[in-house]
């Protein structure tokens, strides 16, 4: 795809918000995003410290909202604390802890500081964390969160009916897991996700790129990939331990046993480095693929990393706008 | 049916250790099926209470009885004549039994004997499954015939999410995923294709969100 410029997007009505990242995924640029998952405290520095490690090297930072059910500080207000940085936070929402009276509050809440970037998700179940004892709401689904935000910033409809002052100007995406079962689905779950409304998708963490790359021909061979944009998600691993407990604990997730073993197969002391070296040759490997639109780069509690798997794949520096 | 299991028996000495006089009221229905609060549970929890008491060297009068059904006036008439001989019901029935039993003998102390549990079938001897939360609006129609609102763990209406895994659950490797036999069975019945209609999003004001419901129906009322 021949890149246009930000001139030429506007003029053509093409933008919907004024979402980074939606401007440099229409520009035809292939986008970075990474992650930040916010403290199990109050202190702010634990947020901004992460986004000014990667600040440079990311076009958008998804701020996590609660991830594995664990409580932490509240997506929205990292998302505030990475948008006074001056950096495009993107907001990810689940449905698991709030109403539709309540996400739709959250989603005027972060427009009004100019969040304009979403991510619609259904989030862990509350098994996994520290409130097992929780209820979990699941008022909504994470494909009718998406047709919510959608309503709310096309029609300027609030789910009641009722009209918006200001509707939330919001770029929308959604998750993809290409390997969750049945297969069969995988591909008709995001054609549903895109009826719903998403514009860009993350995908779950890759290592089985032969099986990414055969969704990716499904995706394809539907024209799917020309109605969303689609940012494979990778993460490197740690050691050959991470690798284990991924493959065996984290649901959802396909890590094929080479990995585990070309990663037990170096010094644990060199195993780190050997995990940000399958991260680059992934990515490499995945840039070919017809339809990726860009890269989710999830390093977990290893923001440091960010800058040297962007630079060495060629993605640096970021297109300025 | 509705599926109950029985409270610890420790629970139940609890409950009922400051009562001289104790009724323990059984249920011929649900409770009975699923053999927690019936005939036969009665007959055992009675045996078991006044072994405990007789143990621990305290006078109690326990009796028995067991009704057809403790959510219809009618049956709970039966113990009308009897209910002041005792200083409590112990009742084995559901929770509709027990409140329903409360509200007819206003002045007696009701206990439940078993925990409520949910809408279910009986899978196999000696398990029940959940089927059914009583949303008030059934999807079936929608979804091949198998709830994704009692059978998935996050009531999702357009799944699987990205937890499920060789078609379980990711809270429970045991758990079938409510959207693999979904999927299944749309394959099955040759409408895999309606896996694309998106399931709109829910009115929920006729499950518990909405207060508590009535069913009222004139042309069967008297």
């Amino acid at each position: 795809m021949s890149l246009r410029t930000l001139e030429e997007l506007k003029a053509s009505g093409e933008l919907k918000t004024s979402s980074r990242l939606e401007a440099i995924l229409k520009m035809g640029h292939l986008a970075v995003t990474s992650e930040c998952g916010p403290p199990r405290g109050s202190d702010p520095k634990a947020v901004t410290e992460k986004a000014a490690l990667i600040k440079n090297h990311v076009d958008a930072i998804n701020t996590t909202d609660n991830q594995t059910a664990v409580t932490r500080m509240c997506s929205l207000a990292a998302c505030i604390h990475v948008k006074q940085m001056g950096l495009e936070p993107v907001l990810q929402m689940v449905t698991r802890d709030r109403n539709r009276i309540a996400l739709q509050s959250d989603l005027l809440g972060a427009a009004s500081f100019d969040i304009n970037t979403m991510l619609c998700l259904s989030g862990d179940h509350q098994s996994f964390g520290d409130c097992k004892q929780g209820q979990n709401v699941h008022d909504i689904d994470s494909m009718q969160l998406i047709q919510t935000v959608r309503r709310m910033r096309d029609d300027g409809k609030f789910l009641g009916g009722d009209d918006i002052k200001r509707p939330p100007k919001i770029f929308v995406g959604a998750a993809a897991n290409p390997f969750a079962d049945p297969f069969e689905i995988r591909v008709p779950r995001l054609a549903k996700k895109i009826a719903c409304g998403a514009e860009f998708i993350q995908t779950q963490c890759i290592y089985n790129l032969d099986k990414f790359e055969e969704w990716m021909r499904r995706v394809r061979e539907r024209g799917l990939h020309e109605k969303v944009f689609i940012m494979a998600g990778m993460t490197p691993m740690k050691s050959a331990g991470m690798a284990k407990y991924m493959k065996n604990r984290v649901p959802g997730m396909d890590v094929p046993d080479e990995v585990i073993a070309r990663l037990s197969g170096v010094p644990k002391e060199k195993q780190a480095q050997e995990g940000i070296d399958m991260c680059v040759e992934a990515i490499q490997r995945l840039k070919e693929v017809e339809g990726v639109a860009g890269f989710h780069i999830m390093a977990i509690e290893w923001e440091e990393k960010v800058p040297e798997i962007v630079e060495r794949t060629g993605l640096y520096p970021r297109p300025q706008i | 049916m509705i599926i109950a299991s029985k409270k610890p028996i420790e629970e139940i000495i609890q409950e009922v250790k400051d009562y001289k006089r104790l009724l323990i009221l059984g249920c011929n229905e649900c409770v009975t099926v699923c053999e927690a609060g019936g005939k036969k549970e009665v007959e055992v929890l009675a045996s078991a209470l006044r072994m405990h008491f007789i143990k621990e060297g305290e006078e109690k009068k326990i009796d028995e009885r067991t009704l057809e059904r403790q959510c219809d006036h009618e049956y709970l008439e039966e113990i009308r004549d009897v209910v002041d001989q005792y200083d409590a019901i112990l009742s084995l029935a559901c929770g509709v039994g027990v409140q329903f039993t409360a509200e007819k003998y206003h002045s007696t102390p009701l206990l439940p004997g078993v925990n409520t549990c949910f809408l279910g079938a009986n899978e196999q001897r000696g398990m029940w499954t959940e089927r059914c939360q009583a949303c008030g609006s059934c999807v079936l129609a929608r979804t091949g015939g198998i709830c994704p609102i009692s059978r998935c763990a996050k009531r999702v209406m357009n799944g699987p999410c990205g937890g499920s895994g060789r078609g379980k659950c990711e809270i429970n490797k045991e758990l079938d995923c409510a959207w693999q036999l979904i999927i299944d069975r749309l394959r099955d019945l040759g409408r895999l294709d309606d896996y694309e209609i998106v399931a709109p999003i829910k009115d929920w004001s006729t499950e518990r969100s909405g207060g508590p419901r009535k069913v009222v129906r004139e042309d069967v009322q008297v």
